[in-house]
């Protein structure tokens, strides 16, 4: 195991050399004076890239590994997003520059706001789109407020919201936060939210329903019309979950589906960078009729001159106008692909992701048999009558050289293993994967034990979750 | 330009072992009359292309100003191996560590985060990031109820960045929550809420118009009455400044910006949240705890799940999934390069400079010193002529020579909020001031 950047530090050694002092020295009075420096250690330049740039190693990224983490679409991130979202005039600009008064110094940062704005209202099919949202469950967060926003000013009395069982855990958790209580539909056999259930728990104190279309399972909901039909007729929105939009882009948008809301994960859809967790960026997209309720400040292009409207009134989410830097490579990745290029992104997506579920049904069970969308979601039930779980695949992945998909999630599916390739892994590298699966198949029936032992090949094999969940240890302590 | 790998022999292969006979087919599940007709969007185009209309937005920002902005971003100097280790792919390329054993590099470097985090607010537990400083702070104001149970009031003080009041209002708009605003320049305490009803008291330590104070005697009045105090900090004045851990608060939130991340026009950026040992289970978002591997070796885990939305669902401590992990690491990477005395050094320059600025603005005639206690690096001035006409004025020769506090305060079109880090050198500062002088 790597030694902690804390036992490296040797006192005196400097990372960083600034200017010398060009003004008198002052010093904070004594009362509202730091007593203790904090102990960050001191370390040399060489010292902190060295132990920085040897823990990178230790990671599996989309550069270096296959991941097809199913529902979180880790697509490549093309270089030259990296490198214009470096360019001065982008990354070294204050959120707080003059706009107006005649100083027209930020307009091509506003500008770039207004036309990622647009290109996504065209995308989703909504009236209008604000980029602020931080990730995708910020997104959602302001798509509820938008909503609540809306029944209130109608005077509406709303209660609840509905999700079906087969939801991401942000839209439960999201709604809840939001002062909604949470009514669950389950999935029917075909593989979506059961359309009789949601009729029947549908009443006039629904505020939204959220739907994820495709749904986590993969499956295109063939009843959404209806479903929007039904919800529009008790006053309830219609929220969609954009983070599997890649399956559909250019194909079919959730505007024309009927949905009144609509949030787009930037990070996934429109290829900028996981950053081992973030940043992401959750852009929202609404009707008309929730338009008036979006966060301050808005840009407003009159003539030709863009400036920021503060509506005081309306909400805020965030200090500023959004992740930029992610917003400038997700513009970046917009214009390349255009039209065609985002058409071509689903349809390859949905290409891979029948592919492999294609090759490996005769290894694994697949509960939802059919057609699937940008990703497929096996059990390893037969596995487990063997006495290996989907953990244990998961592992054994690793030690072949493969990111696992997402395990035990949708939570309907026992031992569930959803895979999502996305449509820039080519033919070989799925192959290989595939491969890799069936060997491990192989392995279930010959030498199970040896899987319940991977990995063996990492820095480290399993780690004791329930050890650092009782004896909690969250920070370096010197003498510990 | 498309990143799609696939020839027409293998569009062709594949989709001969799925049964089909065209792509279209795998589109049958959607309804056709639900199908769009095709996006009214430019075809795609090249890299160059790209390149150039992305330069082109790019020159029309001023970019070579000199900045005396502030606001909650500060214009710091970033040592270049920040941007060089977080370009590494292995870490900008990874996801959210679910897989421990393919992402110790991610999980160590959020735990020595963690432990720099509880170093500089000078509290025990940290979380591995939160979106940014206003949101950070309404989560806060989110635990504060959490932990109180049956209160539902939250106070802000005086001192608290008005927009982030805002976005707290936001978040607690739709909930059974009640809001005390104490407005900037009211002359009011919190005192007089201290009253056995009041879930969380919010505090900004140096307050927005710059100003630092001690809270300790009014932390230990608010903790005596059962309520949660929280801190918004601003981390390079904890070079220098009492940290919310010697004020004994409860919970530290703020922007991590000024920690190694650049301007970028309002983000990415991260926010923190560090708390004590008694509330760690209440935290939001990702912890990173340390743990053993079956052969007895340290290793590093995400810790704590059950509080996180993909487990408890409607129950979850927060709906927070993805956070700032990489904005998180370049904080890391810069505290490391900066060590313990470097983070005191930039901060010894930034109070000095600032100071300097102070005194040699209220110089001018007609210009004084609003704020009447101690500043760090960001005070607030009153000028004899309108505020934003005259940043309009030294824009012109390339000053950015403030925030007009108008923006924040109602009133208040006169003032200017200027804001001096290490990077402003003295000759600047002099040229800030004499254009000042001129424009008024």
């Amino acid at each position: 195991m790597s030694k902690m950047l804390f036992e490296k530090s040797v006192e005196g050694r400097k990372g960083v050399s600034l200017p010398a002092m060009d003004v008198p020295a002052v010093d904070m009075p004594a009362n509202l004076k730091r007593n203790k420096l904090a102990e960050i250690g001191e370390y040399s330049e060489l010292d902190v890239v060295r132990h920085y740039t040897n823990l990178s190693l230790k990671n599996f990224s989309v550069d270096t590994h296959f991941y097809p983490l199913g529902s979180c679409t880790m697509k490549y991130n093309p270089k030259v997003c990296e490198t214009v979202a470096r360019f001065d005039g982008l990354a070294a600009i204050h959120p707080m520059m003059p706009v107006s008064g005649g100083l027209d110094m930020c307009q091509g940062a506003l500008e770039l706001i207004y036309e990622l704005e647009n290109h996504l209202s065209e995308v989703t099919g909504m009236s209008a789109t604000t980029l602020q949202p931080l990730a995708g469950a910020h997104g959602e967060m302001l798509g509820i407020m938008l909503i609540a926003s809306y029944h209130r000013a109608k005077g509406n009395k709303k209660k609840y919201v509905i999700v079906p069982d087969s939801s991401h855990g942000t839209n439960p958790a999201t709604a809840s936060m939001m002062g909604y209580e949470i009514i669950t539909v389950k999935t029917a056999d075909y593989g979506d939210m059961d359309l009789d259930e949601f009729k029947e728990k549908m009443n006039d104190e629904v505020a939204a329903v959220m739907m994820t279309n495709p749904n986590t399972l993969g499956v295109f909901n063939p009843y959404i019309k209806e479903i929007s039909e039904v919800a529009h007729a008790h006053d309830a929105m219609l929220y969609y979950d954009g983070a599997n939009l890649n399956a559909i882009l250019g194909k079919v948008r959730p505007g024309d589906l009927g949905f009144d809301v609509v949030h787009v994960n930037l990070h996934k859809t429109y290829a900028t960078p996981h950053g081992s967790g973030g940043p992401g960026a959750g852009p929202v997209g609404c009707s008309a009729k929730l338009e008036p309720f979006l966060p301050q400040p808005r840009v407003v292009k009159t003539g030709d001159k863009f400036s920021l409207n503060y509506d005081k009134e309306n909400p805020r989410i965030t200090s500023y106008f959004g992740n930029y830097g992610v917003l400038v490579k997700a513009y970046t990745y917009a214009l390349m692909m255009g039209s065609d290029g985002l058409k071509d992104v689903a349809e390859k997506a949905v290409l891979n992701a029948n592919y492999i579920m294609q090759k490996l049904k005769p290894y694994y069970d697949l509960p939802y048999d059919k057609t699937c969308m940008h990703e497929c979601v096996f059990s390893a039930s037969r596995q487990v009558e063997k006495g290996v779980h989907a953990l244990d695949i998961a592992k054994g992945l690793i030690d072949r050289g493969f990111h696992p998909p997402t395990v035990y999630f949708p939570l309907i599916v026992p031992e569930a293993m959803m895979i999502e390739p996305t449509e820039t892994e080519s033919k070989q590298t799925m192959d290989e994967f595939i491969d890799a699966m069936i060997e491990i198949a192989g392995i279930v029936d010959t030498d199970p034990d040896s899987l319940h032992h991977a990995p063996v090949t990492r820095p480290v094999t399993r780690l004791d979750e329930t050890q650092a969940a009782r004896q909690v240890n969250v920070r370096y302590q010197k003498d510990a | 330009m498309k990143f799609t790998p696939h020839t027409a022999q293998e569009v062709a292969e594949m989709l001969g072992t799925i049964g089909v006979s065209e792509i279209d087919d795998l589109f049958a599940p959607i309804p056709a009359e639900l199908k769009t007709e095709g996006l009214d969007l430019p075809k795609g185009i090249s890299e160059p292309e790209a390149v150039r209309q992305l330069k082109k937005l790019s020159g029309k920002n001023k970019a070579d100003m000199t900045c005396f902005l502030g606001g909650g971003v500060y214009d710091h100097f970033i040592p270049s191996a920040v941007d060089a280790i977080s370009s590494r792919p292995e870490f900008y390329t990874a996801y959210t560590p679910y897989q421990p054993e393919a992402s110790q590099g991610t999980l160590q470097a959020l735990y020595e985060f963690q432990t720099m985090m509880c170093e500089m607010t000078g509290m025990e537990a940290s979380n591995a990031s939160m979106y940014d400083g206003g949101t950070a702070l309404a989560e806060a104001a989110l635990m504060a109820l959490r932990i109180s149970k049956k209160r539902n009031k939250i106070v802000i003080d005086s001192s608290v960045n008005p927009v982030h009041k805002k976005i707290v209002e936001t978040y607690l708009s739709f909930l059974d929550a009640e809001v005390i605003d104490v407005v900037y320049g009211s002359g009011e305490s919190v005192e007089k809420y201290i009253d056995g009803t009041v879930a969380g008291f919010l505090f900004q330590n140096p307050a927005f118009d710059g100003t630092v104070q001690d809270f300790t005697d009014i932390v230990a009045k608010v903790q005596a009455d059962k309520s949660v105090a929280v801190a918004s900090v601003y981390p390079i004045s904890l070079g220098a400044v009492k940290s919310p851990g010697e004020m004994g608060f409860d919970v530290a939130v703020g922007d991590g910006q000024s920690l190694g991340n650049p301007l970028s026009f309002g983000g990415p950026y991260f926010g923190f949240m560090t708390t004590t040992k008694k509330h760690i289970r209440n935290l939001p978002g990702r912890i990173t705890g340390k743990t053993v591997d079956t052969e007895g070796r340290d290793g590093y885990v995400l810790t704590l799940q059950a509080r996180e939305q993909h487990i408890r669902r409607a129950k979850a401590t927060s709906n927070i999934c993805s956070n700032q992990s990489l904005c998180a690491m370049n904080g890391l990477f810069y505290m490391a390069l900066m060590g313990s005395k470097g983070l005191e050094d930039v901060a010894a320059l930034c109070k000095s400079k600032a100071e300097y600025a102070k005194e040699k603005l209220a110089e001018l005639d007609g210009v004084s010193v609003v704020n009447d206690g101690i500043t760090f690096n960001e005070f607030v001035i009153e000028l004899p002529v309108n505020a934003s006409e005259v940043c309009a004025k030294t824009a012109k020769n390339s000053i950015l020579a403030g925030i007009p506090f108008g923006h924040y305060v109602e009133g208040a079109e006169n003032k200017l909020l200027v804001a001096i880090t290490e990077q402003r050198t003295k000759e600047e500062i002099d040229s800030l001031v004499s254009e000042i002088g001129g424009a008024i």
